[in-house]
């Protein structure tokens, strides 16, 4: 365990990182920097239900439904109302995590895979209110040509609205992954029995730990809009949340930034192979036996565990 | 300090506990000792809250505690230490008693300061007084199982109990083990001025440890008295000892 955490050497790499990342869409052509902000979009929805999965040991099995419904929250306030542009910014977050709020509460009454089996029911049903409810969400057709402030209107500029917006949500949930309440919901994930003998009130942690993972999805559902322009039902449809789940594994759910590189192995393999075979799942598929049979911890943790193993066997 | 009236337990028709009766006084060293099956694991999770009680009533500081969730027992002042190894595998050391001290300090909804500003100072006494600090940042999972079980001890003190409820805490030890454990568990009531409630398979180390002894058998308490009264009693030499 590291003290006295925050030194140079330690930030620097990561400082390095963001600082090439602003400096990338002078290098990449507009679709490159488009699938960049897609990965960083879907990246900070893997990481936000890392919080529950991963770190939590929740079976959070629709998280898209919260995703969705920050991006409708957001969408709608723009093209229905007179507000200003910062309410629905501020609003769909709130908004994704009083959905999570009230499923949740539900849910943490249920234990492991009850716990999903009653959110994806929860979750579809919002799904379906979204895809039906034409007067207010247009139903399957969804909502297109969402007009966006004009100061991140370009595909550049919102690049670098997401960028930005990432790194920050990044800081805020890595320090809320070393804080006493990450302490002790990756406690709960360990020993929720253990938990409950020492005082901790097992529900109530998980229930404000999927508050604060519902109200990171929502952000990610705003950058959605910014980067799309459009919202349609398929955000909240399980298939996605089923993809997210994925990500996380994929990456290794029990590091904290596994899920941002399962996201980006998954955007682009839907993208580059996507191109070739419809049936690109399929690879998907086969990535996943592989993973699940030589990297059980994720690539993510796969690497960790290297880099930590070369650092013991230097001591 | 606790006091257990005629506590009754069944699971599915079966009676793991039918009568029950403890009383428990502050700075005591408690045994409870009677043949595999006889309850006592029940008891203790019983008075935890890990299970509901049928009938009878549990009283913790005059107060009844009978039903409560586990942890409202544990905040009341009682912690358990588990027979089985249940610490948080994944964790290191050092986090696996953080977390039962950021509990008892009601600091586990901090979302935004680092935990290793919090209850590092208690976390590192108890790792003094148990002997781990120098296993401090191993991963708890890596542990043998003996450092394990006294991990388990220290992970129920992070909650500064007032009485300890320790289930067969030298289960599985190596004699050398078993002994630094005795220790630690004179010193706890000694220095600490900690209440001791816990149960053994070890005569030698019941007898010379403990201030009082109840025997269990059958989910009936046969008597509770002192180890001399106890060693004595013809019931208890039927039912356990075997006429030794």
């Amino acid at each position: 365990m590291q003290k006295g955490s925050f030194s140079w050497k330690r930030i620097w790499p990561y400082a390095a990182l963001f600082i090439a990342l602003l400096f990338l869409p002078m290098a990449l052509s507009r679709f490159y920097v488009y699938i960049t902000a897609v990965i960083f979009v879907t990246a900070l929805l893997a990481m936000s239900l890392n919080i529950v999965v991963g770190h939590g040991g929740l079976y959070q099995f629709h998280h898209a439904a919260f995703y969705g419904v920050g991006a409708y929250t957001f969408a709608l306030i723009l093209t229905k109302t007179d507000l200003p542009v910062w309410i629905a910014f501020a609003a769909a977050p709130v908004a994704a995590a009083l959905t999570g709020l009230l499923i949740g509460w539900f849910c943490v009454r249920l234990s492991k895979l009850y716990f999903g089996m009653l959110q994806i029911s929860l979750g579809s049903l919002l799904w379906a209110i979204v895809f039906r409810w034409y007067s207010l969400t247009g139903g399957d057709d969804g909502i297109h040509g969402i007009s966006i402030p004009d100061a991140i209107g370009t595909i550049n500029r919102s690049y670098y609205f997401i960028l930005l917006v990432l790194a920050a949500c990044v800081v805020v949930m890595y320090m809320i992954y070393r804080s006493p309440f990450g302490k002790t919901l990756q406690a709960i994930r360990d020993n929720p029995e253990r938990c409950e003998a020492v005082g901790i009130h097992v529900r109530r942690h998980q229930l404000l730990g999927i508050v604060v993972a519902t109200f990171f999805a929502g952000i990610a559902g705003v950058l959605f809009v910014v980067v799309e322009g459009s919202v349609f039902p398929d955000l909240l449809f399980w298939v996605l949340s089923l993809e997210v789940f994925i990500m996380c594994l994929l990456g290794g759910w029990f590091t904290f930034a596994g899920p941002i590189l399962g996201a980006a192995i998954t955007v682009s393999l839907r993208t580059f192979v996507g191109t070739y075979t419809e049936y690109w799942t399929l690879i998907l598929g086969v990535i996943l036996i592989l993973l699940i049979f030589f990297l059980p911890e994720g690539v993510m943790g796969f690497i960790i565990d290297r880099v930590q193993g070369k650092k013991t066997l230097e001591e | 300090m606790l006091q257990v009236e005629s506590l009754r337990k069944s699971f599915d028709g079966f009676l793991a506990v039918e009568d029950a009766r403890l009383t428990v006084e502050k700075g005591e060293i408690v045994a409870v000792i009677g043949p595999n099956g006889a309850g006592k694991t029940t008891l203790f999770k019983l008075i935890t809250g890990h299970l509901k009680p049928d009938a009878g009533r549990i009283l913790f500081q005059e107060n009844e505690i009978s039903g409560l969730p586990p942890y409202e027992v544990c905040r009341k002042g009682i912690s358990l230490s588990f027979q089985v190894v249940n610490v948080f595998s994944r964790m290191s050391v050092f986090e696996n008693i953080q977390v039962a001290v950021l509990s008892h300090q009601n600091k586990t909804k901090r979302l935004f300061s680092p935990a290793e500003k919090h209850g590092v100072e208690e976390t590192e006494e108890i790792l003094r007084n148990v002997g781990l600090m120098d296993r401090a940042d191993r991963v708890s999972g890596s542990l043998s199982h003996g450092d394990q079980k006294v991990l388990e001890i220290a992970i129920a003190l992070g909650n500064r109990p007032e009485l300890l409820i320790l289930d067969e805490p030298t289960a599985g030890m190596s004699p050398e083990e078993t002994s630094v454990t005795i220790d630690l568990i004179h010193r706890l009531t000694s220095d600490l001025g900690l209440t001791i409630l816990f149960c053994e398979h070890d005569m030698e180390l019941v007898f010379s440890i403990a201030h009082r002894i109840m025997v269990m058998q059958h989910g009936r308490s046969i008597i509770q008295a002192d180890p001399e009264t106890v060693r004595r009693n013809e019931d208890v030499q039927t039912a356990y000892l075997g006429g030794t």
